[in-house]
């Protein structure tokens, strides 16, 4: 698989690591219990297009956040988390 | 022999000799060991896989199914190759498979006689009866019986490589259309790289005889050829199996670099992995003839015919003087010629009534094969007319199937064609379009108009622009095809490597495998060695006549890598034994192994375990020894594999503050504060302590085994979770070689090689500061302890770590290893690698307080959860006595040793020359009430089951006095 880093290029997937679905955004310090454990254990598992994150570890070390079809394993785009 | 005078591809004047089952042969160069064995007249060549049945020569390619064999010996035996892809060299040695005696006479041939026990199904029926019956009666029985080759028992002794290319345009094949492609594309200025598994380029071109531009069309293939070699952007792969697509125009490929020599020199691999990137591909992968199924039709002598004909253009050799040609279109016609030309008495056999008349030779039209004759090899076909015919050769043309697997790689499905009988490529991956035979456009003249637009196309989509090839003239040839995949009767085999016949087909069909990937499953059809390259369509024709469907209707099986089989060796290149990852070493290894050092691996790391003295007759002598003058006078260790990371910037401080569980904004510049982490989960991540260098800079140290995770948190919490804040995150693990100098004495050691004051007003507890140390090296000391003792550590540039050893060792102090460390850590009682498992909560390690209250940090709500602060948790407890071993279960004394008592486990353990007995650090629920109290130790693994008595973890100093002094 080929993942297009916004600063490298087009490179490998072996240059990076992943932890998948990307989670949604953390909950403030203040939230309940229930909301926590959401972010924390609740992912979208879609047959189709997916919002995931990757870690450039072998090259920018930028973590990435990128659109990835399940099915096909087409990617539509990836763009940095911290721009 | 039955070698032709002249012709052929070979070279006469290289005699290459060779020996088969032990007999001495002789062949040429550019012979393969098939065109070899068949020119000097042998058809027997191997057994089958299930009945034993004698089987001879059927293709001309990798496609083969029957003709494995065992090449070469000792560790570069290799079991199951292809007598028609081995390239013939001098001294190759052979041997046939799956007989018991010898290849003429095989006893397990009886194998036949009870034929229907192995039918359809039979392991799934036989799994049926009792399962003591299978494993102790039919397993050792089958595997004696059936099977392929045999593995080398040595290890391999060759060498592999793996290499990585990227292309605009990577061509599979150079056959016509792959020459055309490349061609094309090459001359647009596309850096292409063309892919051919045959040893020669050139494809069917070199196995038939046509013309292009009215003259030998091999002409054309070395003009093409010579173009290509002087193009500087041109990679010509010969021997090179692109056998997978993967994702993203990734695909994989295996060159046999020294396959065709008797041992590869020494500047030389066996193989070569490939994985070649490529913009577009143009997959020209030929088409592959397809063998009818009828009666009989395995026995030796009976061959594809478009590989007779191969063996007679290309290598000089005639498979038969009496030949038979069962041909259901006109391409059986040309083989008919070839054989005619070359001297062969031929008869064609043509189910077409309309079958035209050849000059030289008979043709029965309107006729079929209904079976063979022949003990070992054929001497007669019957006929359906009832009329017998004496032949030693019965070539057999049932169409052709396009090579069209890479695809289908991705998923798509290839398309029936009812009017070639043939199945097409349905969608290929992106950035791939086939050509010539391999996309159903068989004649010459289709394949290089084919070729020659593809590539161009490819060129273009991939940047470079070129004009159109002036097109080379070439025939269409007559390919008028009558669609016959079997002929009615038994053993009419369809998958030769596997033993599936017609019967079988249609007994899984009446058994109600009507789907064809059941079918598959139940009948092995297709899963042998060659993954029914022959096999397939004739197999899937004959399951849609017996389910009364369509072939479209039944549909394919998928295909998936590799296309051939691959060595392990090409996949994993270099990247074995001690080279399977890179070795980490300090900036001391070389230093401590000249000083008696013995090392452990811990993850990539090679770390001192112990420094071994003349005199000393164990491990045990040397750890006591480092430990007792570590406690009594001082030592220093090399802990230069901890992790260390630098945080810089205006918001260094907050982001710390995020990450630690505990404060870090509020720690002085100069001064140390020892920290945890928690996953987002609430459990512990790692601990390890924080220097502040200056307002904005922070040194973070992570253990050895945990810093790149540790790494990739800290980003991972900067760039996902606080993008706003300013700061950088930079690993400097491999900037510093870093020394731990601890003892009672450490201070004294260390104003001798220090020119900083180091009093203890200077540099107390938890303080660092730069340094200048005698020798003119500058570098850092941070007054921590993980033995409990006086303790510094002290870091430098890593070409000053070795005049920093020695200078400690004159001092006075003397070097340990990580076993030593690791007695010291638990005489103190701090957390390790056997605590921080990922599953315990700072609570679990006594440093629940450590937890802010007044912040939000990574942890901070679910660290809450019932379950995580429940006080019946097992918690850090020390614990004594004799027999205490890493791994061992607690339990109350008298309790029965069943996992509902369990009420913990043995984290670390060592003997304590200090305390002069065993200790060990333990998770135990309710533990620091158990204190004082004593505790079955149970150990089922090892043997173990004794008692222990449970203890504060703190075995040395508990007050701290000695680390502040
Ligand atoms: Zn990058």
């Amino acid at each position: 698989m080929r993942i297009p880093c916004p600063f490298c290029g087009e490179r490998d997937a072996a240059e990076f690591l992943t932890i998948g679905s990307a989670p949604p955004p953390r909950p403030a310090a203040d939230a309940p219990m229930a909301a926590w454990h959401d972010y924390v254990h609740l992912r979208d598992n879609p047959a189709g297009l997916h919002a995931e994150l990757w870690q450039h570890i072998h090259g920018c070390r930028q973590w990435l956040r990128v659109m990835r079809d399940t099915r096909t394993h087409v990617v539509a785009g990836a763009e940095a988390c911290r721009r | 022999m039955t070698r032709l005078a002249t012709g052929g591809l070979i070279d006469r004047m290289q005699p290459r000799r060779f020996t088969f089952d032990g007999r001495g042969y002789q062949g040429y160069a550019g012979d393969t060991l098939a065109s070899a064995l068949l020119a000097n007249g042998l058809r027997l060549v191997g057994r089958s896989f299930k009945y034993h049945r004698p089987r001879g020569i059927w293709g001309l390619g990798s496609e083969e199914p029957n003709a494995l064999v065992e090449l070469r010996a000792g560790g570069r035996q290799e079991p199951n190759t292809r007598a028609t892809t081995a390239e013939l060299f001098e001294g190759l040695v052979a041997h046939s498979q799956n007989r018991w005696p010898s290849l003429r006479f095989d006893v397990m041939a009886v194998n036949g006689l009870f034929g229907p026990l192995l039918s359809a199904g039979f392991y799934y029926k036989t799994f049926m009866w009792p399962s003591s019956f299978w494993e102790k009666v039919y397993e050792p029985l089958i595997r004696r019986a059936a099977g392929l080759g045999r593995a080398a028992t040595a290890p391999d002794p060759d060498r592999y490589e793996r290499m990585h290319a990227h292309c605009d345009v990577l061509v599979v094949g150079a056959g016509p259309a792959g020459l055309a492609a490349a061609l094309a594309a090459a001359r647009s200025g596309a850096r292409v790289i063309l892919a051919e598994e045959d040893f020669a380029l050139g494809g069917r071109l070199l196995a038939d005889r046509q013309e292009i531009n009215g003259a030998p069309a091999l002409d054309w293939v070395a003009w093409v050829l010579a173009e290509l070699q002087n193009l500087p952007e041109v990679t010509l792969l010969p021997r090179t199996t692109v056998f997978g697509a993967f994702d993203h125009g990734t695909y994989g490929a295996v060159q046999r670099v020294a396959d065709h020599l008797p041992e590869p020199p020494p500047d030389m691999p066996r193989q070569r992995g490939w994985t070649i990137v490529a913009k577009r591909v143009v997959l020209a992968a030929g088409a592959v003839e397809r063998p009818i199924a009828f009666p009989g039709n395995d026995r030796p002598g009976v061959m594809s015919a478009a590989a007779v004909r191969g063996y007679i253009h290309r290598y000089g050799a005639l498979p038969g003087r009496h030949a038979v040609v069962f041909t259901a279109g006109d391409d059986g016609l040309r083989t008919a010629t070839a054989l005619r030309d070359a001297g062969a008495e031929v008869t064609v056999v043509d189910p077409r009534p309309e079958a035209p008349a050849m000059p030289g030779m008979r043709v029965v039209a309107g006729a079929r094969v209904v079976g063979t004759r022949g003990r070992l090899g054929l001497s007669a076909v019957q006929l359906d007319s009832g009329e017998r015919i004496a032949a030693d050769v019965l070539a057999v043309a049932g169409g052709w199937n396009p090579t069209l697997h890479l695809s289908a790689h991705q998923g798509g499905r290839p398309v029936w064609d009812a009017a070639q009988a043939a199945f097409l490529p349905g969608t290929p991956p992106p950035g791939m379009v086939v050509a010539g035979a391999a996309a159903g456009r068989f004649t010459l003249a289709a394949c290089l108009a084919d070729g020659a637009a593809a590539g161009l196309q490819a060129a273009r989509d991939a940047g470079h622009d070129g004009r159109p090839l002036d097109l080379p003239q070439a025939e269409d040839e007559p390919a008028g095809l009558r669609a016959l995949y079997h002929v009615p009767g038994r053993k009419a085999f369809v998958d030769f490597q596997h033993d599936v016949t017609v019967d079988d087909i249609a007994l899984a069909a009446r058994e109600g495998f009507r789907s064809v990937e059941h079918a598959k499953r139940y009948t092995t059809l297709g899963m042998a060695t060659d993954q029914g390259r022959t096999a397939n369509v004739v197999g899937l024709a004959i399951l849609a006549e017996a389910t009364g469907r369509g072939i479209a209707e039944t549909g394919t099986t998928m295909f998936r890598p590799p296309y051939t089989p691959v060595t392990i060796g090409a996949l994993a290149g270099a990247q074995t034994g001690r080279d399977f990852r890179p070795v980490r070493r300090t900036p001391l290894h070389a230093w401590s192994a000249r000083h008696g050092a013995s090392f452990v691996d811990s993850g990539a790391w090679q770390r001192a375990e112990w420094y071994a003295r003349p005199g000393e007759t164990g491990w045990r002598d040397s750890v006591d020894r480092e430990v007792l003058q570590v406690r009594r006078a001082a030592g220093f260790c090399d802990v230069s594999t901890l992790g260390k990371i630098e945080v810089v910037g205006p918001d260094a401080a907050a982001l710390l503050d995020f990450v630690y569980a505990n404060t870090m904004s509020t720690l002085k510049p100069g001064r140390i504060r020892y920290g945890i982490m928690l996953r987002e989960d609430g459990f512990v991540l790692d601990d390890g302590t924080c220097a502040r260098l200056a307002k904005d800079r922070f040194f973070v140290t992570t253990t050895t085994a945990n810093a790149a995770r540790v790494m990739q948190h800290l980003e991972y919490a900067h760039q996902v979770l606080r993008p706003e804040l300013d700061v950088a995150i930079l690993s400097v693990t491999e900037a510093w070689a870093q020394i731990a100098l601890a003892g009672p004495q450490a201070r004294d050691v260390l104003a001798q090689v220090t020119q900083a004051d180091v009093s203890n007003a200077a540099l107390p507890h938890m303080a660092c500061l730069d340094a200048a140390f005698v020798g003119g090296l500058r570098g850092r000391l941070y007054r921590i302890s993980f033995s409990g003792e006086l303790a510094y550590e002290i870091g430098v540039p890593p070409e000053a770590a070795e005049a920093l050893a020695d200078r400690l060792l004159a001092a006075g102090a003397v070097p340990y290893g990580t076993e030593a460390l690791g007695v010291l850590r638990i005489e103190k009682g701090h957390a390790g690698g056997g605590e921080l498992n990922g599953q315990t909560t700072a609570g679990d390690l006594g440093l629940g307080r450590m937890l802010s209250t007044t912040k939000d940090f990574i942890g901070r709500a679910l660290a809450q959860r019932p379950a995580l602060v429940d006080p019946a948790r097992p918690v850090l407890v020390g614990l004594r006595g004799a027999g205490l071993r890493t791994g061992a279960h607690l339990l109350a004394p008298g309790a029965a040793a069943v996992t509902e008592n369990d009420l913990g486990h043995v984290t670390a353990a060592c003997w304590s020359p200090n305390l002069q007995q065993t200790i060990g650090l333990a998770l135990l629920a309710e533990g620091r009430d158990r204190i004082g109290t004593r505790i079955r130790v149970f150990d089922a693994l090892r043997g173990h089951d004794g008692e222990a008595e449970v203890a504060a973890p703190v075995f040395i100093d508990p007050e701290g006095t000695r680390t502040r002094g």
